[in-house]
């Protein structure tokens, strides 16, 4: 059972690059862990940390300036690699939501198995949401998943996001998927001894 | 209406359709690799659960395998850890394993197709993107993660939204020194990085048919650079002439009734997909990447093409990628100093890139200023190119072969492209640091690559 998600309100971090990579989030050198502990120190981590290891300052994860458990991104994010490593990382590091214009498919799917929330918003909103970061970086969004809808704080704007009645129900209620398809086991046998 | 590859095969593996919600589709096959699995066995060991269908698993460790010296153990602790893991999953858990020695052993993605674990109206999937390889086979297969890796493990079934269809026609005669990979690139670059995100691809047209089964993979392999869920070609007789007499291969009678119902997958004429879009083979010229995703590619010829004005969000990427990459707008690319060249992966590295590569070089010398790394996908391909004397010729020419695996394409084991030198890589992925950190990647197919590494700079194969 993990924590139940409902509504969350929180400042952003503003990450205004499209096409953020998988291999970005989680470079493939620390991928070699065998359990799911410990990725949020390596989140972003050549973007985060120069070749010595010291932090990055223009980097935004390394900006005091900045915090909150929601992270905002260009369009197509999570593209590349299917590595679960990467959303380990998100939510490792303490992300709950992460805002976007689009996601890549499996990544999309592997944040929703570790309930972290991928909101789908439209290009107006997310460029406006990125102003108001910039503008005031203590601006909050207000995330509420009964009623899928998100709301910029500072300007009113509120959208509307999709995800489905399965999945929200998973996050509501911390369900699990492996308990879902073990109580389909008769179903599932079924489809094989229908398939012989 | 009539119904597309893609539907036939996904209506026949439905478990249940839930309520607004995700798909339980059936698995038939399941890769594995010891990167993304081992926090999936962990969950059935937390859980106390068996692998519900051991049978129809198959692992291999090739991401973190050393390409040299394979028989002594891994030198980095903790790619050698993960590897063992895997070989202790697989014993405790009664699945198949191909492990670091073994005559199968090679890229999850290369051994699947050589051994007939592939099959046509398969499902399959695997915790790697790259799974989309097996779509050349008329199979439904895609990446996954490792929570859903844990789900195929517990109930053989995965919960999956079901994607939208696409169909992209290829349709004409290749020019000579274009590759499957430069279709793939050329089809990548025009749909961008993202351009088929949520859709399930079918390649069609006169081209694709015909493609042999490797140029197939090779196309099918890189749908996820532009996002697809997967792609796939329609089975056909070149299909099922390869997949007959293969060690899992269906035989005698049960072949036949197998090839029976493979011919029924095809789409209908009047099936209808959500998008449709159409290429000329004539178009496609031998093709480069630019910037750090595969969408940023063009013509060997073309200059780095400016970002478009109208997307301001956009610029910043584009600005940033070409920063990181040393180019600039306008900048041609042919002639510029290389210093590495890779041949392999699951994208590249099957027999005929071997072939292809090593035709190539018949009687040049490889250019001093190349480290060049030949990585065969398998000891399977390898054998191949010993039986059929390829490395003789590569040898003759100054390149060794190593040992399989994934290599460089990922950079997991030692085979690490330096800060700030540029490859030419027939791998799939050009992202920021791939290769190595602080690494530059072009990628390309085989005739480039080979190229490339006898001139010693960037070098278009038809002016050699």
């Amino acid at each position: 059972m993990k924590e139940k998600f409902t509504t969350i309100t929180s400042t952003c971090v503003p990450l205004p690059m499209e096409n953020v990579d998988t291999d970005q989030i989680i470079p493939a050198r620390f991928l070699k862990a065998t359990s799911r502990e410990g990725f949020g120190d390596n989140l972003f981590r050549d973007w985060r940390y120069d070749k010595e290891g010291n932090p990055i300052k223009d980097f935004v994860l390394n900006d005091p300036t900045y915090g909150g458990c929601i992270l905002v991104a260009g369009k197509n994010f999570g593209s590349g690699s299917s590595r679960e490593h990467a959303a380990w990382a998100i939510a490792d590091y303490g992300f709950r939501v992460v805002v976007s214009s689009f996601f890549a498919d499996i990544h999309k799917n592997n944040e929703l198995n570790n309930f972290v929330l991928p909101v789908v918003v439209s290009e107006e909103f997310l460029a406006e949401l990125f102003d108001t970061i910039a503008a005031n970086p203590k601006a909050e969004v207000k995330v509420d998943l009964p009623s899928q809808t998100i709301t910029n704080l500072s300007t009113g704007k509120s959208e509307n996001f999709d995800i489905n009645p399965y999945k929200k129900q998973c996050l509501a209620e911390g369900l699990d998927d492996i308990e879902f398809l073990l109580s389909k086991k008769a179903d599932i046998e079924a489809w094989e001894a229908n398939k012989k | 209406m009539g119904k597309t590859l893609f539907d036939k095969i996904w209506d026949a593996h439905v478990v249940n359709n839930i309520d607004g919600g995700p798909t339980q589709l059936y698995i038939d096959r399941h890769y594995c690799h010891e990167v993304t699995s081992p926090q999936a066995f962990d969950g059935l060991r937390q859980r106390g659960l068996k692998v519900f269908r051991p049978e129809k698993t198959y692992c291999s460790p090739d991401h973190n395998i050393p390409t040299l010296n394979q028989d002594k153990p891994i030198a980095d602790p903790v790619s050698r850890n993960q590897v063992e893991t895997l070989t202790r999953n697989a014993n405790e858990f009664g699945v198949t394993l191909y492990g670091l020695g073994h005559k199968k052993n090679g890229i999850i993605h290369v051994i699947g197709p050589e051994n007939g674990l592939t099959l046509p109206g398969y499902t399959i999937v695997c915790g790697d993107s790259h799974t989309s390889t097996h779509g050349a086979f008329g199979a439904v297969a895609f990446g996954i993660g490792t929570s859903e890796v844990e789900m195929v493990l517990a109930s053989q079934c995965i919960l999956q939204p079901k994607p939208k269809t696409m169909r992209i026609n290829v349709n004409g005669k290749l020019k000579p020194g274009v590759t499957a990979k430069d279709i793939a690139l050329y089809i990548i670059a025009q749909m961008t990085t993202g351009g088929a995100t949520g859709y399930f691809v079918e390649y069609a047209g006169d081209t694709i048919r015909n493609l042999s089964m490797e140029e197939r993979m090779t196309v099918c392999n890189l749908s996820i650079e532009m996002g697809a869920r997967g792609g796939m070609i329609a089975p056909d007789e070149t299909t099922f002439e390869y997949v007959k007499g293969r060690e899992f291969a269906p035989k005698g009678e049960e072949y036949e009734a197998a090839v029976a119902y493979w011919r029924t997958l095809p789409s209908d004429p009047d099936a209808v997909f959500d998008r449709e879009v159409n290429f000329n083979a004539e178009d496609i010229e031998p093709r480069i990447t630019f910037g750090t995703n595969p969408g940023m590619g063009i013509g060997i010829n073309d200059p780095i093409p400016a970002p478009d004005p109208e997307d301001e969000a956009g610029k910043i990427s584009y600005e940033k990628s070409l920063q990181y990459m040393g180019f600039e707008v306008g900048q041609k690319l042919a002639g510029v100093p290389v210093d590495y060249v890779f041949l392999g992966s699951c994208t590249n590295g099957r027999i005929e890139d071997f072939r292809a590569f090593a035709n190539f070089v018949k009687s040049k010398k490889k250019a001093d200023n190349i480290t060049a790394w030949l990585v065969p996908g398998s000891w399977m391909v390898d054998a191949q190119i010993r039986e059929e004397g390829l490395d003789k010729i590569l040898a003759d020419a100054g390149f060794e072969i190593r040992q399989p695996g994934c290599s460089a394409c990922l950079a997991m084991n030692e085979d690490k492209v330096p800060a700030g030198k540029l490859a030419v890589s027939t791998s799939n992925r050009n992202f920021e640091g791939r290769q190595g950190p602080g690494s530059r990647t072009i990628l390309a197919g085989p005739l480039v690559a080979a190229a490339t590494a006898i001139t010693g700079v960037l070098t278009d194969p038809r002016t050699i």
